[in-house]
């Protein structure tokens, strides 16, 4: 009797086992990827041409649609906010809330998010194609390191690029709530700017950028890794995409979770 | 000189070589001959160090690949020079860059030495002004050639050929059976051939081998293999769908039993 009750949480201990052992695999084949992308950072050859090809296709390209979700994300924050505010005759703080949320949270967070979406799932693409066509095999065979020639370069462009995106969604997220809250909530200008700039310190920008250096780590190497083991043909170059942004979004939301307490509790 | 040892391989419990020993004498041509899926890329990519055996030992001029790794296993493969299947190229770059990957990478050669070698290359297997065009704009048989001209742009020691004439008119594969003869006669090259085109490998061998069941089953001169009394070098060579090697050939009986369209007519 005790037996029967017992089996199916020593089954669902056995899938929980299972799975945190898969994860810390996984975990693990990442770091490997990492620590061989770092080091070859400071081999030569530098392809610079490289780097600004990569740089050109992850963050010239990816600048306009950041753009547009943060001034939208900022009006939204303000509208939302505008609601509780109003209630407490304080709208005067909206201009804070925006700029606190979006510099410490949003702009690096959303910025991490399009960049997987746009950018992750074409390294994980282009890199799966290479696989399944052999060409990564053609690299070793003219005795070209693949994480050399291929991860390196989207590491690095990887993380000069997103702290850009980072800075530049959070400007138009300000500027977003700016609108709103001058043009719609009757906010003098002039006073929205002094109590955006008033909450903000050092830390909020910097926290922010350094997450979104954490973040560039987790796309590039995410997706390099997953486009690395494609197999299969078409389906498999899909499934690697797929699998590239899925885990790159759970892994972002992860490290912010972490990399914020880290900072409320170590970093005050 | 390249020589296999008791080389064993298996993916995923499927057994794919199962004790390969060949021996393949400096600047001569060996072609290893047998059915689709039977492993004879798995043994030519084992042969550059692409895959690593779970038996046996592989060695190039007496050093044992299967024992190196990174910098000493890339300088064993600059001497090689190798063909897949499909050409491999990479999409990102022109024919002109393709050919010259290997050359901008390893040589210190001035960019107009470059450019008349790649074009000399280009020249020999018979794709002049094409520099150019991206592999996304040639045919699969362009494709292949221009794989070729990059195999042989560092004047390689060693060349390895995955299936060189399939997918290509026969009169551009003689074109390149006479082009691995030239190659061996003039430059002494040593080449691993694996095709299933059985008038190429009598053109271009020196000495045949019969890869069948993950060993090899057969192996002489071609004059030695035409005479070849083995019934499934027998069947294999001269193209039988009767003999001893069955597996994936059509069921005869379904075959039988398949109704004919005046029957079918009828039917309805």
């Amino acid at each position: 009797m005790g037996a029967r009750l017992l089996a199916p949480l020593v089954q669902t201990a056995a899938i929980a086992g299972a799975w945190l052992v898969a994860l810390t695999e996984y975990a693990g084949q990442l770091g490997v990827l990492l620590a061989q992308a770092v080091g070859g950072c400071f081999v030569k050859p530098k392809r610079w041409r490289l780097v600004l090809y990569e740089l050109w296709k992850i963050g010239a390209q990816s600048w306009l649609i950041v753009a547009l979700c943060s001034l939208f994300i900022g009006m939204v924050l303000a509208l939302q906010s505008a609601y509780q505010m109003k209630r407490l005759a304080a709208e005067i703080y909206i201009a804070s809330l925006v700029s606190l949320s979006v510099v410490r949270e949003i702009g690096p967070v959303m910025t991490a998010l399009i960049v997987a979406g746009r950018v992750g799932s074409a390294i994980a693409a282009e890199l799966g194609t290479m696989k399944v066509t052999e060409q990564i095999d053609a690299l070793v065979t003219l005795a070209t390191d693949p994480v050399r020639f291929l991860v390196v370069p989207r590491l690095v462009a990887t993380l000069v690029a997103m702290p850009l995106l980072t800075l530049w969604a959070d400007g138009l997220g300000v500027l977003g709530g700016f609108l709103i809250g001058t043009v719609k909530l009757g906010i003098l200008p002039s006073v929205y700017w002094k109590m955006t700039t008033l909450p903000l310190v050092f830390k909020d920008l910097s926290s922010g950028l350094l997450k979104s250096g954490i973040f560039a780590l987790i796309i590039c190497i995410v997706s390099c890794f997953e486009g690395f083991r494609a197999e299969g043909g078409a389906e498999g170059v899909g499934r690697a995409t797929t699998t590239a942004v899925v885990s790159s979004f759970m892994f972002i939301i992860a490290a912010d979770c972490l990399f914020t307490a880290i900072f409320y509790f170590v970093w005050r | 000189m390249i020589e296999t040892r008791d080389l064993a391989k298996s993916f995923d419990g499927h057994v794919v070589l199962n004790g390969v020993n060949l021996a393949v004498p400096t600047g001569q041509t060996m072609v290893i001959i047998g059915r689709s899926g039977c492993g004879k890329s798995v043994l030519l990519k084992h042969m550059i160090g692409l895959i690593k055996p779970d038996r046996g030992t592989i060695s190039v001029d007496h050093v044992e690949i299967t024992k190196l790794s990174g910098r000493s296993l890339d300088k064993i493969r600059k001497r090689f020079g190798m063909l897949f299947q499909g050409g491999a190229l990479f999409d990102s770059m022109t024919v002109e860059d393709n050919v010259a990957f290997p050359l901008r990478e390893h040589t210190s050669m001035s960019p107009e030495a470059i450019r008349e070698r790649v074009r000399e290359c280009l020249a020999l297997v018979g794709l002049p002004k094409v520099e150019q065009l991206k592999p996304a704009e040639l045919s699969g048989g362009m494709r292949k050639r221009v794989g070729l001209a990059r195999a042989i742009s560092m004047n390689p020691e060693i060349i390895l050929y995955d299936e060189p004439t399939t997918g290509i008119d026969p009169i551009m594969g003689d074109v390149i059976n006479d082009l691995i003869i030239a190659l061996r006669d003039r430059l002494k090259v040593t080449s691993v051939v694996v095709t299933h085109d059985m008038r190429s490998a009598y053109k271009v061998a020196d000495r045949i081998a019969m890869l069948y069941n993950g060993t090899i089953i057969a192996q002489g001169t071609p004059e030695e293999i035409k005479q070849s009394a083995h019934p499934v070098v027998r069947q294999f060579i001269e193209g039988q769908a009767t003999g001893p090697i069955q597996e994936g050939l059509p069921d005869r009986r379904v075959l039988s039993r398949w109704p004919s369209r005046v029957m079918r007519k009828g039917a309805t």
